[in-house]
């Protein structure tokens, strides 16, 4: 089985993060970079079926030259090859943008399957792989716990809401967006970091942006939806005066 | 293109309930910007599910009924409703941010040359949507600048259910042309893993973990606070996932949703996911050396600092205090 995984670069997720000047985005001068989240349960779904069914997989990233590390991240963990789409534009370029320069890249791979995180831990809307697998024509389904071959196609579980799952059952080529905690995530050993030195990775240009659908006018800070009142101290004096409120307004003790 | 259009979510005649915040949210999209509201119900045989419709304030009730929107599948979905979406030609698509929604809404989007803007927690005068960013460190406005339609989807709790306008409607049959050979997928029945021994949806104190504790074996250091405060113990999903607490004990919109006295945070950030299971909680008290962090946008009270020094120190102070 040819296993496509898409991921993404995003900032590590306890980075104090600042809002630009410019006001639409962050500022990335001081960021530090990994893998999504979602992506590396992708990544691990894929390398499993590899293990229990043989083929291959390939990591495809879209982004400036800093992704070429996550890629290279996860060539050592495993994956056999990579794609790097280069564009240094992605914040100009919408979920519908991203999703057609993937797919452009995918597409003349002929891929049995293409996994990828169901939502970024950046921008989150949670959307780049059914669009894929729409621009791609082929079936999807999300947030999927467990991935199983059968002798035609697929049978996966999915998570829904409140503790229900269910299993659907797919032809391929298909798409599944992965949801975190189906597999334990392995860490890259030296020999497969040493390895990763000789898989190939090829870079491609992405196509030029088009006109986006939607635009992401201003990030800003939250507002507060309650007046929280900070407890401050040292531990012995925050706890005394946590016990007090317990005590007396909250009356669990 | 004009209008709002709600699309209403059901399993089997019974209502997913957020439908009716999606609903309230595309009333008052409605009124602000001058234009009619109306609500489409989709399954194998919606009559009664739409005539609970006819008291509220809407331009037309379309149902759309055929044998292959029985159960669930992308494929006839999108199909039905990109043939819907193409007749009743809305400048807006309104859906209720659920699980079903996330699996299609994106695709139906994408066959406009649209992207649906998800997750949606407010919305201003543009309409500009609100939504958040790097797991609600930020908030982001979002606006259509295609031709459209512009696709919506809204969180949990953003708008108030009994905040639906009564009033008279209509109700319109919409036949869709649907073929099994489309549909790819072949989706079995709902199960659960196993009947849930926990419910934490009683309990009227939760002591909670997140990340913040960092390995398994601190957990223990939540589990004497909780223990000396009576509460039940809960977490959020990396927690859950890591396989650190069972599945049954997360709290958020893949878990439970809890509303007790108390819900104490400790290192939990305070995704949207997780906030969406216990902000309904009366009293919430957060421990995150994270000052940022947006569990503090729901806290009465708030401790920015280490939880290895202050858990221990609060477990030792509730046990004085109980004598």
């Amino acid at each position: 089985m040819k296993i496509l995984v898409a991921i993404k670069q995003v900032p590590e997720r306890d980075a104090q993060v600042h809002v630009a000047s410019d006001g639409k985005w962050i500022d990335e001068s001081d960021l530090n970079y990994t893998i999504n989240e979602p992506d590396a349960y992708a990544l691990e779904e894929a390398l499993q079926l590899k293990e229990k069914n043989g083929g291959e997989v390939v990591v495809v990233c879209a982004g400036p030259e800093r992704v070429t590390s996550t890629l290279r991240e996860a060539l050592a963990k495993g994956a056999d090859r990579a794609i790097h789409i280069e564009a240094d534009d992605m914040g100009s370029r919408d979920t519908l943008g991203v999703a057609q320069i993937l797919a452009d890249a995918m597409k003349s791979e002929s891929p049995d399957l293409i996994l990828t995180g169901l939502q970024s831990d950046d921008l989150g809307l949670g959307q780049t792989g059914v669009v894929m697998a729409e621009l791609l024509g082929i079936p999807h389904a999300t947030i999927i716990m467990h991935v199983e071959a059968t002798g035609s196609g697929l049978k996966v579980k999915r998570e829904l809401e409140d503790g229900w799952f269910q299993h659907v059952e797919m032809p391929l080529p298909a798409l599944l967006t992965i949801q975190s905690g189906g597999n334990k995530l392995r860490y890259a050993t030296l020999m497969g970091i040493k390895k990763a030195k000789t898989k190939e990775t090829k870079t491609v240009q992405a196509a030029a942006a088009t006109a986006p659908a939607i635009a992401l006018d201003r990030v800003y800070l939250p507002e507060k939806q309650k007046k929280t009142e900070m407890l401050t101290g040292t531990p012995d004096q925050v706890a005394a005066k946590i016990v007090e409120k317990l005590k007396f307004e909250v009356r669990v003790i | 293109m004009s209008g709002v259009l709600v699309v209403m979510e059901q399993r089997g005649g019974n209502w997913n309930r957020m439908s009716f915040e999606a609903l309230a949210a595309g009333q008052q999209l409605a009124a602000k910007l001058g234009v009619e509201c109306s609500a489409v119900v989709m399954g194998e045989a919606v009559g009664s599910l739409a005539s609970e419709l006819g008291s509220k304030k809407l331009a037309k009730i379309i149902t759309v009924e055929h044998a292959l929107l029985k159960t669930y599948t992308s494929d006839a979905y999108v199909a039905a409703l990109e043939q819907v979406a193409k007749q009743a030609s809305p400048a807006y698509v309104i859906f209720p941010h659920t699980y079903q929604v996330r699996d299609f809404a994106p695709a139906l989007a994408t066959r406009f040359h649209s992207v649906l803007i998800s997750d949606v927690i407010a919305m201003h005068d543009g309409p500009v949507f609100v939504r958040q960013l790097l797991q609600g460190k930020l908030n982001a406005d979002y606006r259509q600048t295609g031709a459209g339609p512009c696709f919506v989807s809204i969180q949990a709790g953003t708008f108030r259910a009994d905040a639906v306008e009564a009033g008279t409607s209509a109700i319109e049959a919409f036949a869709p042309s649907l073929d099994a050979a489309q549909i790819r997928n072949k989706p079995g029945e709902l199960f659960r893993e196993s009947a849930q021994t926990v419910d934490l949806s009683a309990a009227p104190a939760i002591v909670s973990v997140g990340r913040g504790i960092g390995e398994q074996e601190n957990i223990a250091l939540v589990e004497e606070l909780a223990k000396a405060l009576g509460a039940e113990l809960a977490a959020s999903r990396p927690i859950c996932d890591n396989g650190w607490l069972p599945m049954e004990r997360q709290v958020g919109s893949s878990g439970q949703t809890v509303a007790p006295k108390l819900y104490l945070a400790v290192g939990i950030s305070g995704a949207i996911q997780h906030l969406v299971g216990m902000k309904g909680s009366k009293t919430v008290i957060a421990i995150n050396k994270d000052e940022n962090a947006p569990i503090f946008e729901v806290a009465d009270y708030g401790v920015v600092g280490d939880l290895f020094e202050v858990v221990p120190a609060l477990t030792k102070a509730v046990l004085a205090a109980k004598g």
